[in-house]
């Protein structure tokens, strides 16, 4: 920046970014509401500022006003923002383009969503040098390969030149990390860039964002739901809730003190937890017996001799990273997808392999509860027919029966009925849809009910509601669950049995105490190990001690997504 | 690449098999005219005899099957029969007219694809402002009107009143590019007119589709010009439903020009087809109707394997 009035180089402790008293509204049906109600947000020189809240916090369209952005049908309607002085707002669009992906730039939060499939990554990479008069393009050719090099991305002069696809999530987020410092901007929004990652994947990724931070002094914005991992990243955090700061301060203090019930409710939610129960001697209802499947067309089988078994009242979790076969497990158990070797069976007998030919029985008895609830009901049924449909296909009942019924379950599963009956999907919130697909299932009369990452797409707290009304059905009502999830959290919450997949294989299994208790397999070891904790020390501590492990020559590695 | 091979062997034999079933459709239908050929070149005195004699002479007493099984081998090695009406060599004839079809087609295209891109993404660009709306309404009210009467007021006022183009587009073998051009004008203009509407508004709608993905708000956050954004980040991705409305447009512009052919006189397939219909040249009809079967079925193909092509996902994989 050429400035004909003399100015000292910018120092570390400068103020960067100001925002005051920002307002941000959101249109909906032709109206616009407020979503942001005036916060205010400082954020120095080289400092990391934590985002966190819940969905529908504002953090995301807070931290993208960083930009002087607002996403289509959003406005900024009030307030200053003020990057190095210049009021954004003010600033005419033509040179807000030139300080965006220059001077402030922006991490997404699926990285595989946000790079152009019809691009290579390097032409995506020195897209901002170029056009921005930063650097030619060889020139950033060359630091691309050095940048993804520092960012660990494995044969980094080879990648550069592939397209998206081609490239696996953690990568490309990594990848993402590095276009958005071609520019060696001062500012960076990270948008909750790990969310969509595995565990083990999350580490590596958290790694390399932290040292490239480090290394050239970058501030940053980090946004996301997940406390702990926040602790990880932030200098400073503030707790958003329905667009208003519930809390500021300093990331240690903060974390081990929070002053507020909200900032408390958010650190205590993974608290919830239910007694382990005792292995019965009865014979398993569901029994995987040495299944190996593949799907058609693929060159190899995706499951490997998976061999486990389910009884009744108990919780089995399936953990494992994204393509590890969990939910291809569920497929088989299903029918969807029949076995090449292997059986299913139910209460000791041999289920047929393709759901068309077992008998409406064998179908109702096992039902399936998904991760998008959104997909997975019909947006145009109301209530009363989504719970009806099972009722009369399963059981026959129809008329008053019929919604009598639908009444008793949307009661079990805490919706009140008159309230819900005539609603359609899209007038429920994510966590009231979920227990609508959960209620479906009940409709069904089954005996085990087979839960594919069912919080995954929801809030903590939502999540835990879900959590805690499925283990209430399970005592009432004598369900067994297989749960299927990467959330080793969940995992140690409800389960009685913990199944661990690795490459389409079970790795491990046992009762959930002995799981969680060393000695471990060792990739259980680095499933468990890489759950992020609250303690702000405790990513610099793990690297230490996993490049410790590495130097004895003791590396596992992850599936490597 | 084994992959893109095999769905390009299998989109080209799937063709074939449209193309045969289309050729088996015109022949039957053909039959199931009354009146036959012997009828038509002898006419209403003819007795019984005579006419049975010239069933014989031409072998239409032989069974359908080996009749239709005759005109397919003779259609793909090329030899099509003689026409009724003037005894000349079919191939010959529809050889020339297919030639000029050819020609008006790619006249039209060569105007009306850069024009029909270029003003849709600039109404993606530009998307709901003033002249987003204008263009809009012009290509819309131009493909709403019937195309002879957009001939006719082409006529009128670039023919007959400022005399800069002929009305009339005889065109000859001998004639030179230039003048083939020249004559060919109108009925170009008529056809872009009509085709535009369709490939611009699809141009739109494809890019306007994509705008809302997180890889344009990416572009936006880099600091893109928005131009550079349609252009680099919007268009190729959307390139698969404009190629195959292009195409199918193309396909019109060769298939659908009848009665811009027929306004201008223009001596295309088109016209022979309609000339040949009236005259009952069974021959002609059947052969024309299979080269322009075959032509339609032909574009298509090329559409779906241009799509195939345009997904960086099949032509670059892990």
């Amino acid at each position: 920046m050429s400035d004909t009035t003399e100015k000292a180089p910018p120092q570390k402790g400068d103020v960067l970014l100001e925002m005051r008293g920002l307002r941000i509204e959101g249109r909906a049906d032709e109206v616009w509401f407020e979503i942001v109600h005036g916060v205010d947000v400082t954020l120095k020189r080289g400092e990391v500022l934590g985002l966190i809240g819940e969905s529908g916090a504002g953090k995301s369209t807070i931290g993208i006003a960083a930009m002087g952005f607002a996403r289509d049908g959003c406005r900024i309607s009030d307030g200053e923002i003020l990057f190095e002085g210049q009021d954004l707002r003010k600033t005419p669009e033509s040179e807000l383009r030139k300080l965006r992906g220059n001077r402030i730039s922006y991490v997404a939060q699926s990285a595989a969503a946000s790079f152009n499939p019809a691009h290579k990554l390097i032409d995506q990479y020195c897209e901002a040098p170029t056009q921005h008069n930063v650097l030619s393009r060889s020139d950033a050719e060359r630091d691309a390969v050095s940048l993804f090099r520092r960012l660990q991305l494995p044969d980094p002069e080879n990648i550069v030149f592939r397209y998206p696809h081609q490239v696996s999530g953690g990568q490309l987020q990594r990848a993402m990390t590095a276009m958005a410092m071609s520019c060696r901007p001062d500012l960076i929004i990270f948008d909750e860039p790990t969310t969509a990652l595995d565990v083990t994947t999350q580490i590596e990724v958290l790694a390399a964002i932290k040292d490239a931070v480090k290394q050239f002094n970058t501030a940053a914005i980090y946004i996301t739901h997940d406390l702990a991992v926040v602790a990880q990243m932030a200098d400073r955090i503030m707790v958003l809730r329905y667009g208003d700061l519930v809390e500021e301060g300093v990331t240690g203090p903060m974390v081990a003190e929070p002053q507020e019930d909200y900032t408390r409710d958010l650190l205590a939610v993974r608290t919830f937890s239910v007694e382990e129960r005792a292995r019965p001697e009865s014979k398993p209802i569901v029994e995987v017996r040495n299944v190996t499947a593949q799907y058609r067309g693929a060159p190899t089988p995706v499951l490997h001799n998976v061999d486990f078994k389910i009884h009744k009242k108990r919780t089995v979790a399936v953990v494992g990273e994204s393509g590890s076969g969990k939910s291809t497990t569920a497929r088989v158990i299903t029918g969807l997808l029949p076995p090449l070797e292997g059986e299913v069976l139910y209460d000791g007998q041999a289920l047929p392999k393709d759901f068309r030919q077992r008998n409406k029985d064998q179908l109702r008895k096992l039902q399936m509860i998904y991760q998008m609830a959104d997909v997975a009901v019909n947006p145009k049924q109301r209530i009363r027919d989504i719970i009806g449909r099972p009722l009369s296909f399963y059981l026959g009942l129809s008329g008053k029966k019929k919604e009598e019924r639908i009444r008793e379950l949307l009661s079990l599963i805490e919706l009140e009925p008159d309230m819900f009956i005539d609603r359609l999907p899209s007038e429920l919130s994510g966590g009231q849809k979920q227990r609508i697909c959960i209620a479906r299932a009940l409709a069904a009369e089954p005996e085990m009910i087979i839960c594919d990452e069912v919080t995954s797409a929801l809030d903590q707290l939502v999540a835990e509601g879900i959590l805690k009304l499925l283990t209430r059905l399970q005592d009432e009502l004598d369900l067994a669950y297989m749960f299927i999830t990467h959330d080793l959290a969940t995992v140690r919450a409800i389960s009685d049995e913990v199944v661990v997949m690795l490459q389409g294989r079970v790795v491990e299994q046992g009762p959930r105490t002995e799981m969680f208790t060393p000695p471990h397999h060792e990739y259980t070891d680095l499933l468990l190990s890489s759950v992020p904790e609250m303690d702000p020390n405790w990513l610099d501590g793990l690297l230490d001690r996993r490049e410790q492990l590495a130097k004895e020559g003791r590396m596992v590695s992850g599936a490597g997504n | 690449m084994d992959k893109i091979l095999k769905m390009m062997s299998q989109r080209i034999g799937l063709g074939l098999i449209t193309l045969l079933l289309v050729s088996m459709i015109i022949a039957g239908i053909v039959e199931l005219l009354p009146g036959d050929m012997c009828q038509e070149i002898l006419g209403q005195a003819a007795t019984e005899e005579t006419v049975a004699n010239c069933r014989t002479e031409n072998g239409l007493d032989r069974p359908f099957y080996v009749r239709y099984g005759e005109w397919l081998v003779g259609m793909v090695t090329g030899d099509m029969g003689k026409s009724l009406a003037n005894k000349r060599e079919i191939a010959e004839l529809v050889g020339v007219r297919l030639g000029n079809t050819l020609f008006l087609a790619a006249y039209a295209a060569a105007i009306s694809v850069p024009i029909a891109l270029t003003l849709g993404i600039l109404a993606a660009l530009y998307r709901n402002s003033f002249y987003d709306r204008s263009v809009n309404v012009f290509t819309l009210s131009t493909i709403s009107t019937p195309e002879f009467f957009v001939a006719y007021i082409l006529i009128l006022f670039l023919s007959v009143k400022a005399g800069i183009f002929p009305s009339i587009s005889n065109i000859a073998p001998d004639h030179g590019f230039l003048d083939r051009l020249e004559r060919s004008t109108l009925p170009a203009f008529t056809l872009t007119l009509v085709v535009v509407a369709h490939m611009m508004r699809m141009t739109r709608a494809a890019i306007i589709n994509l705008l809302a993905s997180p890889y344009i708000e990416m572009a936006r956050l880099k600091g893109l010009k928005p131009g550079r954004i349609i252009v680099k980040h919007a268009l190729p991705n959307a390139l698969a439903p404009i190629i195959n409305v292009v195409v199918l447009n193309l396909a019109y512009l060769i298939v659908g020009v009848v009665i811009v052919e027929v306004v201008f006189v223009y001596p295309g397939l088109g016209q022979l087809l309609v000339d040949s219909v009236s005259k009952r040249d069974f021959p002609v009809v059947q052969a024309s109707s299979l080269l322009f079967a075959f032509t339609f079925i032909a574009l298509n193909l090329l559409a779906d394997i241009l799509s195939i092509l345009s997904n960086p996902r099949l032509l670059h994989p892990r």
